[in-house]
């Protein structure tokens, strides 16, 4: 009897257990255009408000640094003694020197040298480390071992003591000789970084995955070797770019750097020095503009590694 | 009888390791794989299935040995054939993680492989990827994204489909379930197993999951340091193991029909030997509780000793 009224009460169908809203299949639905990996970084790469507004930066510094100069139809060595010591104004925007030259030409001027030779230098170490680090892990074995120990050497020698000793033996300072000093160690981290990611996706499941299905090696290179080390390598050099700049701002302030004439960021800095007390103006634009452009391209780098890891992806 | 599609004789897979020695990963082994069948590979870890099963593939060079193929040498296949051989026979790997490409979408992963051996169209090959993927119970949007959106399961899914695009008959399985949730390992075993039904594939199951084998498997051989110790079908090996390495790890199963009190578990005394330098005779001598004098100084050979069951060990005779 207890038993029938209780059966009433709840008084479930099958209709009760069907399963609602799920689509044949089980899988939830998630509606999404296809796009391929690079388009995908993309996107993410724009979400990313503050390194796309690093990004806008560097290229208004790049442009200025290229087009400044020219509008202005000052040149960055016209010494005009009547304008010495000016503070910014209308007619000299940053100013002018001890020996009157503008130097809102001359800091434009100094920032080609600048961004030059950060994206120079980070170049060159990228191709060297990429090569380097690619034929000891293709290599393996002994050949591995010698090129990986003589890595190990290079990189314990104090970058900046090679740096300028290499200033001071080469006994020239032209800007090919600056990069060469500054690039004669700096490859070892990349070759390391390039060396053990290779290695590690060589012996990946999906490589053995695409060997066992006749998959070319030419195309497992292409398809997974290089995408995996591309986008580690695209950061690396990014987070290098700023270590550059700063590098040849370091040499020039200490004098093995550009030589005059010729300027660039840190060079001009240096040349304030003296006057830093009464005409601070001279120090803080070139120092600005070092410091923008490291964060720049540090914010960058920054949202490159967050775009181009698939993990990170909300 | 039964059509081989495997002949493994004798094969030897030896990794070299420091000072000379070398590790033998499979020490002579010697077994047949039958079309259609599902025979599994069972074992402690380090046993040497995954050598096994991936000796087989040609990932890693055999030492010595031979693996026929449809009874030909696989080492000795013509271009065409052995282009042919990396269509017909894939794997699964165990670690739905790693085994896919975290920078490809899921498309491109079922694609890669059937871009090299079948002439098709784009659309051709999108219809195909969305066929796969509805065979494998997921749906078509699941091609456009990236692995690491899906759970363990899903992505063993995506192991199972990139497998089967390839039109396979013959498929590793290196420990498939190993690496997923009890539910979800049901529901993957018994995909492949209606997989295996409608496309007729033979499976090489390499597990230490014994019930799931039982479950599964027409053939059972259990593997030792290297070296197979038992060889039969599943139901005669679990009814009725010979070989007292069979014994031990069997009556390790845990049984739910049994209620309190222990069964007769046979408890094996040591560690396994390491396979740099395993001991002489019987590997298992060091350990079997059974071992006389002539399992230290003889290796046993694997015999039939009752029909379609063959064990390694010399006093399986005087055991049984």
């Amino acid at each position: 009897m207890e038993e029938q009224n209780r059966a009433q009460e709840i008084a479930l169908s099958p209709q009760d257990f069907a399963i609602c809203g799920e689509e044949a299949g089980g899988a939830d639905l998630l509606a999404r255009k296809p796009v391929t990996y690079w388009q995908d970084a993309w996107r993410r790469f724009f979400a990313n408000k503050l390194a796309v507004c690093a990004l806008v930066l560097l290229c208004v510094i790049a442009l200025a640094t290229i087009f400044a100069p020219l509008l202005s139809g000052q040149s960055p060595t016209a010494r005009n003694l009547l304008e010495r010591k000016q503070w910014p104004s209308a007619r000299h925007l940053f100013g002018t020197d001890e020996l009157g030259r503008d130097l809102f030409v001359r800091v434009w001027t100094g920032g080609r040298v600048s961004i030059a030779i950060g994206i120079g230098g980070a170049a060159i170490v990228a191709v060297v480390g990429c090569l380097y680090g690619g034929l000891a892990a293709y290599f393996g074995g002994k050949v591995d071992m010698l090129m990986m120990r003589i890595v190990e050497v290079l990189s314990s020698v104090p970058h900046l003591l090679v740096v300028i000793m290499m200033s001071v033996v080469l006994e020239s300072s032209s800007i090919p000789t600056l990069l060469f000093a500054m690039t004669v160690t700096g490859w070892c981290p990349i070759a390391r970084l390039v060396r053990s990611q290779m290695l590690q996706i060589s012996r990946s499941e999906y490589v053995t995955a695409a060997k066992i299905m006749g998959v070319s090696p030419l195309k497992i290179v292409m398809r997974h070797m290089i995408p995996n080390t591309i986008s580690v390598i695209i950061v690396a050099i990014t987070f290098r770019i700023p270590g550059f700049i700063f590098g040849e701002a370091f040499l020039s302030y200490v004098g093995l750097g550009v030589q005059p004439p010729n300027t660039s960021w840190g060079a001009l800095a240096s040349a304030a020095q003296n006057s830093l007390l009464y005409q601070p103006y001279m120090m803080f634009f070139p120092a600005l503009l070092i410091a923008l452009t490291m964060l720049s391209f540090t914010l960058m780098g920054d949202g490159l590694r967050d775009a181009l890891d698939p993990k990170l992806r909300r | 009888m039964r059509e081989a599609l495997f002949e493994v004789k004798n094969l030897k897979r030896y990794f070299p390791a420091k000072n000379g020695k070398s590790v033998k990963a499979v020490d002579d082994v010697t077994f047949d794989i039958f079309k259609g069948e599902t025979f599994s590979l069972v074992g402690e870890s380090g046993c040497g299935k995954t050598t096994c099963g991936r000796t087989l593939l040609g990932v890693y060079p055999k030492t010595d040995g031979s693996i026929l193929y449809e009874g030909r040498e696989l080492g000795k296949l013509p271009k065409a054939e052995a282009k042919r051989f990396k269509r017909r026979n894939q794997m699964i790997f165990q670690d739905p993680y790693s085994c896919l490409d975290p920078r490809m979408t899921i498309g491109a992963i079922i694609q890669e492989g059937m871009n090299v051996h079948f002439k098709r169209s784009s659309e051709e090959r999108n219809q195909q990827v969305t066929q796969l993927l509805y065979k494998v119970g997921l749906t078509a949007d699941f091609a456009s994204r990236f692995p690491h959106e899906l759970s363990g399961g899903q992505r063993q899914r995506i192991g199972i489909a990139r497998a089967l695009a390839m039109e396979p008959d013959f498929i590793v399985c290196d420990e498939p379930i190993a690496a997923l949730d009890v539910s979800i390992q049901a529901q993957v075993v018994n995909l492949m197993i209606d997989l295996q039904q409608e496309m007729g594939l033979t499976y090489l199951f390499i597990s230490h999951d014994l019930s799931m084998v039982r479950h599964i498997s027409d053939r059972v051989g259990v593997m030792y340091l290297g070296a197979l110790a038992e060889l039969a079908d599943a139901s005669l090996i679990y009814e009725k193991p010979l070989h007292p390495y069979t014994k031990a790890l069997f009556s390790a199963i845990p049984d739910a029909s049994r209620r309190g009190g222990s069964k007769n578990r046979m408890r094996l005394q040591g560690e396994i030997p390491s396979p740099m330098d395993p001991p002489p005779g019987c590997k298992f001598s060091p350990r079997c509780p059974y071992a006389q004098e002539i399992c230290r100084q003889q290796t046993p050979a694997l015999r039939e000793l009752e029909p379609r069951h063959f064990a390694a060990c010399h006093l399986a005779e005087q055991l049984a």
